[in-house]
């Protein structure tokens, strides 16, 4: 019974069941800092595990993305985060539209989701950690209901950063990461959104003396 | 079915007495590290031993409304205990008793002693027992169900749910990483605080009414009624910290027909129910106690993250 998948695989498993632990663990996190952190022990795990797969396969491109990773999600984001924070002065908690709890279990039926839509994907794939695409699904579907159940501006964009690290892990696990050409836009596209985005956060803040951005419905033309 | 060996009779006996006796000094060796952590000056690492016996020697004073529940849910919830203790591996895996109780069956003899210690906190009639039972089956409700998930999770990795072959299954065959069994370990240390009155839900060293739910239950017990409670109370911690350690930290435990394996997985179980016992103090001393209307959700991510486990199980590991 056992014994058929080699400790590499096991290996990346593991890390691929800590992104998805992580991903819970913003779900539920109800502090704004707590949340950085958090993100950035998602990224690096995903460094980790695109670095395990980089040695497995001796991929040249996936060493670099791994360090673009590394460099990005795991120092860089989290760092211009925290100084946005200190900045905005944002303390306290975090707002959501649903409490924690019914959230978490919408979180569950999107889990059971992405795993049953994932599985036949995974089994077109002949890679060695296509297991982890249903994980990686359910990054993403996280992401996208922690941006949706939260009101905060910040919040929503540490969701955004969460759903790209679902989609790098969808790419590596199945298909040994993109080509090299396209993650370097996608990293720059996420950097250059992050320093928008902090741009609008002032401004937002400057308009309505909070990041709430359901202040932002009753805008309207002059 | 395994034949009954000498060996098997002997284990099985000596792990119930092992667990009566050392059950007490593990609650003893917590609250010592708790004291220790929080600087203040630590009780006895005896006391417990001490406590009962000046209990066993006191005269048992009886509500007048007390019926004959009251008397005998002591009894009913130390004899659910010690079987817990009994069809627990924590020396060996042959062990006659484990047959005729599963992990399940485990599950529901906890729920048992539950259900008595809440009949018994309301026979008498006090507000405060049946607001400790109501409490009580607030958590068990919520706690059960994570707890199966934790069992259905482990049970997928044996394919069995008798406790004596997962643990099998996980010691004595090749190491492979299961990334589900790190959900279900969380999940369980969530559950056994709860399940054991232990700080982020209960605290069991204050008699506090916004705070207390096992404590104000035996609110009404005295002599040596109370002293079999608080035995099985440590019991239950004891069974508990051995159930997590069989599940999550297999090595050492012996196998079957091997007497020497046995017993040096005597000084290797009281070593990891050391280091458990820290851990547990540690954790206590670090997290401040909720609300108690933060226990369900408390409860609901240990479900949650149990729940997890089994999903991952499912995609990751149906291959394996």
């Amino acid at each position: 019974m056992t014994a058929a998948v080699p400790l590499y695989a096991q290996l990346i498993n593991l890390l691929a069941a800590v992104i998805l632990l992580l991903g819970f663990a913003m779900l539920a996190q109800r502090r704004v800092i707590q949340l950085i952190d958090l993100f950035a022990l998602q990224g690096f795990a995903l460094f980790l595990s695109s670095l395990v797969m980089a040695f497995k396969t001796g991929q040249h491109h996936l060493f670099y993305s791994a360090g673009l990773t590394l460099g990005l999600k795991v120092i860089l984001l989290p760092w211009i985060l925290h100084r946005l924070v200190r900045k905005l002065h944002i303390k306290g908690e975090v707002e959501g539209l649903i409490n924690i709890p019914t959230t978490m279990l919408i979180g569950l039926g999107l889990v059971v989701i992405a795993f049953n839509v994932a599985s036949p994907i995974s089994q077109l794939s002949a890679t060695i950690a296509r297991g982890t695409l249903g994980i990686a699904l359910a990054t993403v579907m996280l992401a996208f209901l922690m941006m949706i159940t939260r009101r905060k501006a910040i919040t929503q964009v540490v969701g955004f950063l969460a759903m790209e690290n679902g989609l790098f892990l969808a790419a590596t696990s199945a298909t040994y990461g993109m080509p090299m050409v396209v993650e370097l836009g996608i990293a720059l596209d996420v950097l250059v959104g992050m320093i928008i985005l902090g741009v609008f956060f002032f401004q937002i803040r400057d308009q309505f003396d909070s990041l709430d951005i359901h202040h932002m419905e009753q805008l309207k033309e002059r | 079915m395994m034949s009954l060996s000498w060996t098997g009779v002997f284990g099985q006996l000596f792990a119930i007495v092992l667990a009566l006796a050392l059950a007490p000094l593990l609650t003893g060796w917590v609250n010592q590290c708790r004291a220790w952590l929080q600087n203040r000056k630590a009780p006895p690492l005896l006391q417990p031993y001490r406590m009962l016996h000046k209990l066993f020697h006191k005269d048992v004073v009886l509500a007048h409304g007390a019926s004959a529940l009251f008397r005998f849910a002591p009894f009913i919830i130390f004899g659910c205990m010690v079987l817990a203790c009994a069809i627990i591996p924590s020396l060996s895996t042959d062990l006659p008793f484990a047959p005729a109780a599963d992990a399940l069956a485990l599950v529901g003899v906890f729920g048992l002693a539950r259900i008595f210690i809440a009949l018994a906190g309301m026979d008498v009639g006090t507000s405060f027992g049946t607001l400790g039972g109501r409490r009580e089956m607030l958590i068990g409700f919520l706690a059960e169900p994570a707890l199966l998930m934790v069992i259905f999770t482990m049970a997928m990795i044996a394919q069995s749910t008798s406790v004596t072959t997962i643990v099998e299954t996980l010691a004595h065959r090749e190491l492979v990483i299961y990334p589900s069994i790190a959900f279900a370990g969380l999940a369980f240390t969530m559950v056994s605080f709860a399940e054991n009155a232990r700080v982020p839900v209960d605290n069991p060293a204050t008699h506090l009414e916004l705070t207390m739910i096992h404590e104000a239950m035996i609110l009404e017990y005295s002599g040596r009624h109370l002293a079999l409670l608080e035995w099985a109370a440590s019991l239950k911690l004891y069974a508990y910290s051995c159930l997590g350690l069989a599940l999550f930290f297999p090595w050492g435990i012996a196998e079957r027909d091997n007497l020497l394996a046995m017993i040096a997985a005597l000084p290797v179980l009281i070593l990891k129910l050391t280091i458990g016992g820290a851990v547990v103090a540690l954790i206590e001393t670090i997290n401040a106690k909720m609300r108690i209307f933060r226990a369900p959700e408390f409860l609901g991510t240990a479900f949650l993250l149990a729940v997890l486990g089994l999903l991952v199980r499912l995609l990751l590991e149906s291959r394996v």
